[in-house]
């Protein structure tokens, strides 16, 4: 591999052999709702705390996830997952009952794709025969993690976006079969100077940007050889500039792209840029996309989570928002 | 890629924007019910307490939005309110009870001491502060002239 280049190929392409996707009840009233496995009826789920149903939501897609494939809980080797609270407490507790290695990773909302590579990799090298990889994320705790206690009666600003309430999880394998992970562009840490913590779309754009002209530039592909480009959680006006700044440098995605957060509320207004948070993207891509792939409908993807690096603390302390974005290549090969 | 100045200007130019005279119908409005609320409750105590004086029925008043405040907090109601109408629920008295009740509510799982109590005044606590110091530098401005 040339030295600083982002794109790896993997040698032994992992097969994703099954997925699984939870989601909160206003997930579930949104357009995609039927694709998803499970929907939880209050944001609770009988627990204590919302900390607690998020801990609940990523244990349930593991254990369900490894049902759907037919494995049993002894044959995942290594739990790779993340999540949005503080010391990523909902990956680390749920899996305290499974018996296998665990990584916790934290890429903000981009966490998915962080997983799927950590784990491609584990496959691919020979070490692990099945990997599991999870994220969630929960708008109750997030909102009082990140912004204002729940009751509050404050206005959201045009430019917010809504956490949502979803875990999802992945198995991937080296043997079987299902779409494959074929590739990835891991991304660089991009700051460009957004301080507005409500204008996280605006943030993560450039980050996206840079990942998607870096995996043309470095693959020699062209938009059109994917048969949709899906981003994380930009948001409706995160997609513009999205579109803008690729437009830029001379790159149309405009009939392949499709933003999560954007979508998953549909035209709900109250939501106002669409959804966010370390769930969205993997609920989506294990229910709607990857359907599509298992039937074949669509055969490349080029998936691209993407993330706002920021806490309270450096919100206060009148940092900028830095943001990342990884991309991922999923396809079915002959 | 372009330039962070170039994007900075390319954000603000085509960000969407707060509607801000819908905005400030809907706080003028909804303020202004919480003041005839609040003028109704002085009018119907002036008449049940003929006896009082002003200054005591206005402090009843101002209890009595308080509590009507807090409870419509604690039934999940306020914060519908306060997503329609901004400014116009959170300046009146009602606004000061809902950012004290509504962290109490959300930090109870944390324990009595370190959760309610502790994080009870983590939004108004700024307005007391605030309150208390320009209170008394206003006082020893009217006591020097």
């Amino acid at each position: 591999m040339e030295k600083g280049k982002q794109t790896i190929i993997f040698d032994k392409k992992p097969y994703i052999i099954g997925t699984y996707s939870i989601v909160g009840p206003m997930e579930a009233k949104g357009p995609y709702g039927q694709y998803f496995d499970h929907t939880i009826e209050k944001p609770e789920w009988d627990e204590p705390s919302f900390e607690k149903a998020e801990c609940k939501m990523h244990r349930h897609s593991i254990i369900h996830a490894i049902e759907k494939t037919g494995l049993d809980e002894s044959d995942i080797d290594a739990i790779i997952s993340g999540d949005l609270l503080n010391q990523i407490i909902s990956s680390s507790y749920s899996v305290r009952e499974f018996d296998s290695v665990y990584l916790g990773l934290y890429s903000a909302c981009s966490t998915i794709a962080e997983t799927l590579i950590i784990g491609s990799l584990l496959l691919s090298g020979g070490h692990y025969q099945h990997v599991a990889c999870v994220t969630s994320s929960h708008f109750c705790s997030a909102e009082r993690q990140y912004r204002f206690p729940l009751e509050l009666g404050t206005p959201r600003t045009p430019l917010s976006q809504w956490t949502v309430t979803g875990a999802g999880c992945l198995i991937l394998a080296d043997k079987g079969s299902g779409p494959r992970i074929t590739m990835a562009t891991l991304g660089k840490v991009i700051d460009y100077k957004i301080n507005d913590v409500n204008n996280m779309g605006a943030a993560m754009a450039p980050a996206a940007a840079h990942t998607i002209l870096t995996h043309f530039k470095e693959t020699g592909r062209t938009p059109i050889y994917y048969d949709a480009i899906i981003t994380g959680d930009l948001g409706k006006f995160g997609s513009q500039l999205l579109n803008l700044l690729l437009k830029d440098e001379n790159l149309d995605i405009t009939s392949r792209h499709f933003d999560c957060g954007s979508e998953i509320y549909g035209d709900d207004k109250r939501k106002f840029q669409g959804g966010s948070g370390a769930g969205c993207s993997t609920v989506m891509f294990n229910s709607y996309f990857y359907n599509k792939l298992k039937n074949k409908e669509i055969n490349r993807v080029l998936f691209v989570p993407t993330g706002a690096l920021m806490s309270k603390i450096s919100s206060l302390q009148g940092e900028s928002i830095p943001a990342i974005a990884q991309a991922v290549v999923v396809e079915n090969l002959e | 890629m372009i330039e962070k100045q170039a994007y900075a200007e390319l954000v603000s130019k085509n960000a969407p924007k707060s509607k801000h005279f819908s905005s400030i119908l809907r706080a003028f409005i909804i303020g202004g019910i919480i003041c005839c609320i609040g003028q109704g409750f002085f009018d119907l105590f002036s008449a049940c307490f003929p006896y009082l004086l002003k200054d005591d029925i206005s402090s009843i008043v101002t209890l009595t939005m308080i509590f009507l405040g807090a409870l419509l907090t604690g039934v999940g109601i306020y914060d519908d309110i306060g997503n329609f109408s901004g400014a116009g629920s959170i300046v009146p008295i009602t606004g000061f009870a809902n950012s004290i009740v509504a962290p109490a509510m959300e930090f109870k799982k944390e324990g009595i001491v370190l959760g309610i109590c502790a994080k009870m005044f983590v939004i108004a606590g700024p307005i007391i502060v605030l309150g208390i110091f320009s209170a008394t530098l206003v006082g020893i401005l009217y006591w020097i002239f």
